[in-house]
């Protein structure tokens, strides 16, 4: 799975606060070829976190003695000890309540939830407390804490394990959501979100964790990390704009090469961030290319492509040479069987068509065509 | 012998009708038995154990029977244990359930009695006459500053007020047991564990009208007082949420190894809440230095505690978890304030986490938004305010070291009802806060989204003065 290399996404012309000059990305001068997965993407992130900083400590059901359930917290049991490692008893609310309280007496939990399905049992601790704390107590009680664990579907594992979670946290002031694709997304992110002094939530994708992607030279420096808020243009292009995030942008980037040979060139742009929403970076893409699709795994009403739509509309209405097309999962919960699976999931040729569509619009806005 | 022969008879008569593993187990309790009273599992070869039962006369099929099986397999001996997994334990053949509460309740810890006098001479040592005084001129100016600042909210003054009448005791006796050190995780009933840290009538004042001296900002409705100098963590609404993150303090605390534990109180109500079993259970399990110190008032806003849980109260569950734990009379200041310190002494020297349940009764109604003689009788509430009052009730102790008389007792609740009457003047006079406060502590730096907000917000003030209220400072 070769991904597409960076380019510099930092100076597209938006002013950059403090913490994110920390992040800047240099550009990808060399083509490295190293290719690492996003699962030892991650265990590398977190590895040199803890190494970095001895208040960073891991919590969760498996993380420790297994490994982690799917295998991101590797070997760092035996290098950090179980006091900086915690295989906790089968609570989300209790484990989530305890790094909340660890955070609160500047300890810097990483919360790991075996998927964030699971993060329902927690909610209280996640939005009432650590999302709201700094803004409830007015700066006198921090939250530097990170939630993160696979979000979405997977593959044929039910409606109680593939719901994506980015248009619930994403709504929530004080919250920070991001969401990685590719491997140096995952690197660049997870350590920006723990250096990150306000509560982060990390969603990741159980079927990425196993995808290779190049990775440059200064992504592997264990200073590296990426600015949160920025989205990245992953393909560039003049005829559409696609914005998706996670599993989708690995879809989108394959539908833009379909497209190509139609004759379509589109632009793909990787969110990286759900919230801060890099609004900036979509308008002005939109503003080039006069329409937009976006793509997303999760569940269409409150959708992130609602949130997308409604910005292109309000700041961007006269560039829009067609109405918005969201693409997104069915609106049923996810069922098990595989030939169902696949039609409740957003597909390569879904991005497609509607792609045309938009290009080649008459008057009908069924997505028949 | 004889005892082996009858039984030997015994197990033949048992193989002929019943064959099967009930004859290997008596076999083996014929073959066992005889050797001694306490038998402790051995292995014994196979062979070895072929020759006892053609012994008895049962023939080739017994002894193939028996090849199969392990000695240890068949001792039942009610002495013998196992190593399951989580440790040994030991066997019993009656089937019995354990009965779903003690016969015998917790007993209550108490120093002084209803009338304030010391039923025996304490083995802790006794208090000085200076921390004596300081903690009744505290209960009282508790008491009077949930009198004045409630009706306050009856004039309208504020939106919202709670009271701790009935708690002054467990409020100042438990916070002057502990150090300044230790960090307070509150529900909401313990402003008194404030006060006693340092928190002036003014702040108070100034939090309750969510002004521009309020520390939260005005970003909170009143009583959700918070100080990051006291160690006192901002209230939250949530229920039981502060439980498992005390937890989470005191493991900070413990990797710190400071000398010092996380407090966290609690009502009897909030103990069914599932924080509360996750908390005590994670607690235990990290050996955290937690003290979980639950006010057992009797009342969940209307819900007795008959209708709350079915147990021995809260001290019975700590031991569930694995938690020392102990009752108190959460009216009895002296029984309180000891309770706390061995409690932290306990949690900080063998860094584990301790319960404590205080009995006491909420003479207050739950809030300004609840009138409780509406699910209770008024002769109920009556004798908790009067003849079980603990403020008087510890008065009497103190008056009768001498350390205390009516003189005192005037002026000090003069100086405090003038102090706390100028403080509430004080607080409705300062400007409520910017608007700038609206945006900023979202997160540590202002978003672009958020100063965009700002920006757009106070044109439009400027253009529109008319669609918002005036004493709105930018």
């Amino acid at each position: 799975m070769w991904g597409i290399v960076s380019r510099t996404a930092v100076n597209r012309g938006f002013s950059v606060s403090k913490s994110q000059f920390r992040c800047l990305v240099q550009g990808a001068r060399n083509f490295s070829s190293k290719e690492m997965t996003v699962r030892d993407a991650l265990n590398s992130a977190l590895d040199e976190e803890m190494s970095a900083d001895p208040k960073v400590f891991i919590m969760g059901e498996e993380v420790g003695e297994y490994q982690g359930a799917y295998k991101i917290t590797k070997g760092l049991l035996d290098k950090y000890g179980p006091e900086r490692v915690i295989d906790t008893p089968i609570t989300e609310a209790g484990f989530t309540g305890i790094a909340v309280g660890a955070a609160y007496h500047s300890l810097k939990p990483v919360v790991e939830f075996m998927t964030f399905n699971f993060s329902m049992q927690a909610i209280d601790h996640i939005i009432n407390s650590a999302a709201k704390s700094n803004y409830m107590s007015a700066g006198q009680i921090s939250v530097p804490i990170v939630f993160r664990g696979p979000n979405g579907a997977a593959a044929g594992v039910g409606a109680q394990h593939s719901q994506c979670y980015a248009a619930w946290f994403g709504a929530c002031p004080g919250l920070k959501v991001l969401a990685p694709y590719s491997s140096e997304d995952a690197r660049g992110l997870l350590k920006a979100a723990i250096r990150d002094p306000d509560p982060v939530v990390f969603l990741e994708n159980e079927l990425l964790y196993g995808e290779s992607f190049p990775v440059s030279a200064e992504a592997l420096d264990s200073s590296f990390c990426l600015p949160i808020g920025k989205a990245k243009i992953e393909r560039e292009g003049k005829d559409v704009t696609i914005v998706t995030f996670s599993k989708m942008v690995g879809f989108a980037l394959k539908a833009a090469e379909i497209l190509e040979k139609e004759g379509i060139s589109a632009e793909i742009i990787n969110l990286r961030s759900i919230r801060p929403l890099d609004r900036a970076t979509i308008n002005s893409s939109v503003r080039k290319t006069n329409r937009l699709v976006t793509v997303e795994e999760g569940f269409p009403q409150h959708g992130v492509g609602a949130e997308i739509c409604a910005s292109v509309v309000e700041e961007s209405f006269e560039y829009l040479d067609a109405p918005v097309e969201r693409i997104a999962g069915a609106d049923v919960c996810m069922p098990y069987a595989a030939n169902l699976e696949r039609l409740a999931v957003p597909q390569i040729e879904d991005i497609v068509r509607a792609a045309k569509r938009i290009c080649f619009r008459s008057t009908s806005m069924a997505a028949t065509g | 012998m004889a005892v082996c022969l009858k039984t030997s008879r015994t197990a033949l008569h048992y193989v002929r009708t019943r064959p099967g593993p009930a004859f290997t187990h008596l076999l083996n309790r014929t073959f066992f038995s005889c050797s001694s009273h306490h038998c402790n599992p051995r292995i014994i070869s196979t062979n070895e154990y072929r020759v006892h039962s053609s012994f008895l006369g049962l023939g080739s099929r017994a002894s193939q029977h028996s090849k199969a099986l392990k000695v240890e397999d068949h001792d039942h001996s009610e002495n013998e244990e196992w190593d399951f997994p989580g440790g040994k334990v030991p066997f019993t053949t009656k089937i019995k359930f354990t009965d779903d509460s003690s016969k015998d309740r917790i007993p209550c810890y108490r120093i002084l009695d209803n009338c304030g006098q010391q039923i025996r001479s304490s083995t802790s040592e006794m208090i000085s006459k200076e921390l004596a005084v300081k903690l009744y001129s505290s209960m009282v100016t508790l008491q009077m500053l949930d009198t004045i600042f409630n009706e306050a909210q009856r004039q309208g003054r504020i939106s919202f007020y709670l009271t701790s009448n009935g708690e002054e005791a467990i409020n100042i006796a438990s916070a002057a047991a502990l150090s300044n050190d230790d960090v307070i995780l509150p529900q909401y009933r313990e402003h008194g564990v404030l006060l006693w840290r340092g928190f002036s009538l003014q702040e108070f004042a100034n939090q309750l009208f969510g002004n521009r001296s309020d520390y939260g900002k005005g970003r909170q409705m009143p009583i959700h007082y918070g100080s990051n100098k006291l160690n006192y963590i901002t209230v939250s609404s949530p229920l039981a949420t502060q439980i498992p993150q005390a937890v989470g303090v005191a493991y900070s605390l413990k990797m710190e190894k400071r000398d010092a534990c996380a407090v966290t109180y609690f009502g009897d109500g909030s103990s069914s809440e599932g924080d509360f079993h996750a908390g005590l259970n994670l607690a235990a399990v990290l050996e955290a230095p937690v003290i979980f110190f639950c006010r057992n008032n009797g009342w969940a806003i209307s819900t007795p505690v008959t209708d709350q849980f079915r147990s021995d109260g809260i001290a019975a569950k700590g031991q569930a978890y694995g938690i020392p734990s102990i009752r108190v009379d959460g009216n009895d200041v002296l029984a309180v304030y000891d309770a706390v310190r061995e409690a932290r002494e306990m949690a900080i020297k063998e860094q584990r986490p301790v319960l404590i349940e205080a009995l006491t009764y909420r003479v207050g109604h739950h809030s300004t938004s609840d009138d409780s003689t509406k699910y209770r009788a008024i002769e109920e509430i009556e004798q908790w305010k009067t003849a079980r009052n603990p403020i008087s009730r510890y008065r009497n102790w103190v008056e009768s070291n001498g350390w205390w008389n009516e003189e005192q007792e005037s002026e000090l609740r003069g100086s405090i009802r003038k102090q706390l009457m100028n403080a509430i003047q004080v607080a409705e006079q300062i400007e409520k806060p910017l608007l700038a406060d609206l945006f900023t502590d979202v997160y540590h730096e202002m978003p672009s989204n958020l100063q965009e907000q700002e920006r757009s917000l106070t044109e439009t003030m400027k253009k529109h003065p008319q669609d918002f209220p005036s004493g709105f400072a930018v």
